[in-house]
């Protein structure tokens, strides 16, 4: 199959298939999930300003007093690649524009020489947090094919974006081909492996921030 | 002797809901929370980290409340959880884990992994693999009335001897009173100073309170080896004791697991509200102090620092009582690193203190704790836990270190202003 | 040797039957020295040939004896005649006419009917193995073909009977040389490129909805010239030619590269002449010389114009989607998402009913736990 059918593949067919399988296996996952419910607490809730499951929404981003230390480059690298990620996807005018098709929504981008730094600071990062799980006893210890293959899938779309972007290894139709497949795999595999976490961690947090909050803990 | 591995697993599935669910989804592996225990950072051995610790209840829920875990084990890819791995994991889920809840602070996508720890144990527990130290414990809680076995004799001999030292006359069976006190079998044996600690408090404050003779033990034994049942059944006699003197507030001791499971277990587990209050010790004296009940005078000379006790503080919310207390009493205090909710556990909690196997790591753990004392070069260490006082005295002793530990309550009371308000004298 | 006399002196005119060279037709039209000379400087410079190769080009020609030229018209609109024929006064592109002997050719033949079609056989006979094949237009193949014929014959029996006696085949335009609109979905008269019929000769894919006429006369001036076809692409076009993206050599480029770019045609982006990636310009992803050689005796290329790139000279791009449509943007609507999200609801609510049934189940067969139960 030439570059220009695989092209015109990933864009169509590729696209409709792989948003398809997110939406259904997300759709299918959180009903998994949060359909087991939890028991009402009988307890009387302690009351206190600041504590509560949405307070825990977004302080939880915060690192805890005394936590920074035993590990800054989770935490350093954590944020950056992250919020790299966050530029790089809803930031540069050619996603916005996707996004925009498929939503309606749109909002003005950023530069794209920005973008450009932002996808080189991200993969720089993404690959120290690799070594930093292959490297560091807990994080390795803990680590299964799920954790590797987790951050293959994520890595490789900023990868061949950049490299498409920036004209580098192979012909632009080619180099663009593969990055939108890159992506198209991201999202079939995302409901079923750790990346779902981009969707829990927003219930897990209130929970947790829910049944301190009730004690009157803020977290 | 009916434990058995399918009892566990169907206990297992009982507990598990949407927000273990969700938890076991979100978790990234970063490692974080084994940054935040002390069996980890004081031992450096990743089997440790809290997570890990729960490996057979991420499995039990994967291939039971997953469709892919489900057809996974139906085809025979995933093996389900044998008695084996649970023995295997015994020490983790017990022996290196004292439910202090810093792990469930720290994650950063929000896990409350001491909530699946808890959960956890309840399938331990009825598959046979608890600790033996603990099941003596509970079979002693449930059987004689106390995990230590003390009895009721044993408590009047204990109010004898208050009444003797204090000339207050300690009240039992009193119906109406508003105060209905509970005692754990720490405080009755070794710690006694806390029950003329009250009389006298209460004296001063002109309030009516009462021991009860089948309801005095605070502890919860079922809450640490993790069996709900029988934490129901000992958060019940307290239930209808307190029912019976119709009591306004019954009073938590200065016992770290006895606040959680009455405060904030206890109706879920009896499956009702209460009609009475319940109120941690330290509560009920700022209130009094609110109230202009709590007089005393003078001040600790020694330089003083306190240790959170982690069900108290972090796990029960009472978290500014302590230090407004004892400032009333110290004006050479001196905090640790990471005071309040985010200190360090003494290393005994969660039953871990009952478990003779686990003492070589609990004084391992313990290197934390005393790293921070010495960092603050405190002279007293004050805290409001029985069982946190008993771990950090074996703790200080085996690092040779000579600082005493005193309670929270038992210093307010020293420093009392006697015949204050109250002209009841009884002596 | 630089006028006309002596262009005239040193070529002596030949006369073979039907075949003079191309320096004798240059005088007989009156091209002078000078003309030529800049003709062959700028064919050297389009196909990026070193320079001192402008003179062999210039030797080459003078002696080069005009190929017959067959050229077969096939399901095309005649664009790609059209583009190569505008002139407005004697260009590059009417040069072409002067380095071969164009047999046969259905617009511009003087002849018609059998006349026609006899001198195409008269080239072929008297010329087999040496003629040049050229071909607009795309051959359809479903039900025998019947959709396009030429004196009761089917585009693709006449391809297969001219080819044989071919040297090389030129296919001009996008239908020829990839199927181009015909070949568009559904394809109902089953349209296919000549690469997909012949397989037994060299081929060279002028592709482009039209080409640009210049590349044509480059190609044509290159053989003529070194006696073999230049070097092609993967997809059989001429890497001088089609080597780089429009998007590689497009004057706005900087813009795109600082993410400045038209929303709507005639916003102010449009007019202070940002990059046009956002109206679907496929720039990018097309290979072309539209960006440096430009149309029209170089006037201006779409993009200068305003609209964005079509990609007409990729195969295939007539079913890529949207012309409108970015390359971020998806290439036909999404029809899988409502069934999709039924299905994955479905899914969840199933299993969630299968988890209920289970926890209550487990509930149900709760045992009140006593001290007995906690040990085996």
């Amino acid at each position: 199959m030439d570059a220009d059918l695989f092209l015109t593949w990933v864009r169509g067919t590729g696209l409709n298939i792989s948003i398809g399988i997110f939406l259904l296996g997300m759709l299918w996952r959180l009903f998994e999930i949060y359909s087991l419910g939890r028991k009402p607490d009988l307890a009387v809730p302690r009351h206190r300003a600041g504590a509560s499951g949405l307070h825990t929404l977004f302080r939880r981003s915060v690192p805890p007093p005394g936590m920074f230390k035993r590990s800054p480059v989770s935490y350093v690298a954590g944020y950056v690649f992250h919020i790299g990620l966050f530029i790089i996807v809803f930031l540069f005018a050619q996603h916005i524009k996707l996004i925009q098709e498929l939503t309606g929504l749109s909002w003005p981008a950023l530069p794209a020489q920005f973008i450009d730094a932002t996808a080189v600071v991200t993969l720089a990062t993404m690959l120290l947090v690799l070594a930093e799980r292959i490297n560091k006893p807990v994080k390795r210890f803990l680590s299964t094919f799920g954790d590797y293959a987790g951050w293959a899938l994520t890595f490789l779309p900023v990868l061949t974006g950049y490299l498409a972007n920036r004209h580098l290894l192979l012909a632009y139709t080619a180099m663009l081909a593969l990055h939108i497949l890159s992506v198209e795999l991201l999202l079939i595999f995302l409901p079923f492996t750790k990346l779902m976490h981009a969707f829990t961690l927003w219930g897990s947090r209130w929970y947790n921030g829910d049944v301190n909050g009730r004690k009157g803990v803020p977290t | 002797m009916s434990a058995s591995l399918d009892k566990g697993i169907s206990v297992l599935k009982e507990m598990i809901d949407a927000p273990i669910a969700s938890y076991f989804s979100s978790c990234v592996h970063c490692g974080l929370c084994a940054e935040a225990c002390l069996f980890y950072t004081e031992t450096g051995d990743p089997k440790y980290t809290p997570i890990y610790k729960l490996e057979p209840l991420r499995r039990v829920y994967k291939q039971e409340y997953t469709l892919l875990g489900r057809l996974g084990k139906m085809l025979g890819l995933f093996k389900p959880v044998t008695d084996e791995e649970l023995e295997e994991w015994k020490p983790l889920v017990y022996d290196s884990c004292t439910l202090c809840g810093r792990c469930s602070l720290v994650c950063p996508v929000g896990n409350d992994i001491v909530y699946m720890v808890r959960k956890l144990r309840e399938g331990m527990a009825v598959s046979g693999h608890a600790p033996e130290g603990l099941i003596g414990a509970s079979k002693r809680a449930v059987e004689i009335g106390s995990p230590m076995g003390v009895k009721l004799p044993a408590v009047k001999a204990q109010m004898k001897h208050v009444q003797q030292d204090t000339g207050i006359e300690i009240p039992l069976d009193v119906v109406g009173a508003e105060y209905m006190v509970l005692m754990s079998s720490m405080e009755i044996i070794n710690f006694p100073e806390y029950l003329g600690a009250i009389a006298r408090i209460m004296k001063q404050a002109g309030k009516s309170w009462t021991l009860c003779s089948e309801a005095f033990e605070a502890t919860n034994s079922g809450i640490q080896i993790g069996v709900s049942d029988i934490a129901a059944t000992l958060v019940q006699r307290i239930v209808d004791g307190a029912e019976k003197l119709k009591v306004k507030t019954v009073i938590s001791p200065e016992c770290g697991h006895a606040y959680t499971a009455l405060r904030w277990e206890g109706p879920n587990l009896v499956g009702r509200a209460y009609s009475f209050e319940v109120l941690h010790i330290l509560e009920v004296l700022d209130g009094f102090r609110n109230e202009g009940l709590l007089k005393t005078t003078g001040f600790e000379d020694e330089l003083l620092t306190f240790h959170d006790p982690c069900q108290l503080v972090r796990r029960g919310g009472v978290l500014e009582q302590p230090r407004t207390l004892l400032k009333m009493v110290a004006k050479n205090y001196v905090e640790m690193s990471d005071p309040g909710k985010m200190n360090w556990c003494c290393g005994g909690g969660g039953g871990v203190s009952a478990i003779e196997e686990a003492e070589a790591l609990r004084l391992t753990a313990f290197k934390v704790k005393k790293t921070q004392l010495e960092e603050t070069g405190a002279k007293t260490l004050v805290t409001a836990c029985a069982n946190c006082r008993i771990v950090l005295e074996e703790g200080l002793e085996h690092y040779k270190m000579d600082i005493p530990v005193v309670g929270l309550t038992e210093t307010i009371a020293k420093h009392l202003v006697e015949g204050a308000s109250d002209e009841h004298q009884q002596r | 040797m630089t006028d006309h006399e002596t262009l005239n002196r040193e070529t002596p005119a030949l006369e073979i039957a039907g075949q003079k060279t191309l320096g004798d037709s240059l005088v007989q039209q009156g091209i002078s020295r000078r003309g030529f000379l800049k003709f062959c400087t700028a064919m050297a410079s389009l196909m990026a040939l070193p320079p001192g190769t402008a003179s062999a080009i210039a030797e080459a020609l003078i002696k080069a004896k005009r190929p017959s030229v067959i050229w077969l018209s096939f399901q095309e609109c005649t664009g790609c005649t059209e583009s190569l024929t505008r002139s407005y006064s004697p260009t590059l592109e009417n040069m072409i006419f002067n380095m071969i002997s164009l047999d046969y050719h259905h617009t511009l033949q003087a002849a018609s009917g059998y006349g026609a079609e006899k001198s195409r056989e008269d080239a072929m006979k008297n010329f087999y193995g040496k003629y040049l094949l050229v071909v607009d237009g795309s051959i359809p193949t479903h039900d025998g073909g019947v959709y396009s014929t030429i004196a009761g014959r089917t585009n693709l029996d006449l391809l297969q009977d001219v080819a044989k006696g071919a040297a090389a085949i030129i296919a001009v335009g996008t239908c020829s040389s990839f199927g181009g609109i015909p070949n568009a979905n559904p394809n109902p008269t089953g349209a296919v490129a000549v690469s997909d019929i012949i397989k037994d000769k060299p081929i060279v894919n002028i592709s482009g909805c039209p080409p640009i006429p210049a590349v044509i006369t480059g190609v044509l001036a290159h053989y003529l010239t070194f006696g073999a076809l230049p070097e092609l692409d993967d997809l059989g076009r001429p890497k001088s030619f089609y080597g780089q993206t429009i998007h590689d050599r497009c004057y706005r480029r900087p813009f795109y590269d600082q993410g400045k770019f038209a929303k709507t045609f005639d916003d102010e982006g449009a007019r202070n002449g940002w990059c046009l990636f956002e109206l679907g310009c496929k720039g990018p992803t097309t290979h072309n010389a539209c960006a440096t050689t430009k149309w029209n005796g170089g006037t201006s290329f779409p993009i200068e114009s305003g609209h964005g790139c079509l990609g007409c000279s990729e195969p295939h791009f007539w079913d890529a989607g949207s012309f409108y449509s970015a390359l971020s943007m998806p290439a036909s609507p999404l029809k899988l998402t409502t069934g999709a999200a039924v299905v994955g609801a479905a899914a969840g609510v199933a299993v969630s009913i299968a988890n209920r049934v289970k926890k209550n189940a487990a509930k149900s067969a709760h045992e009140k736990a006593t001290i007995a139960d906690l040990e085996k």
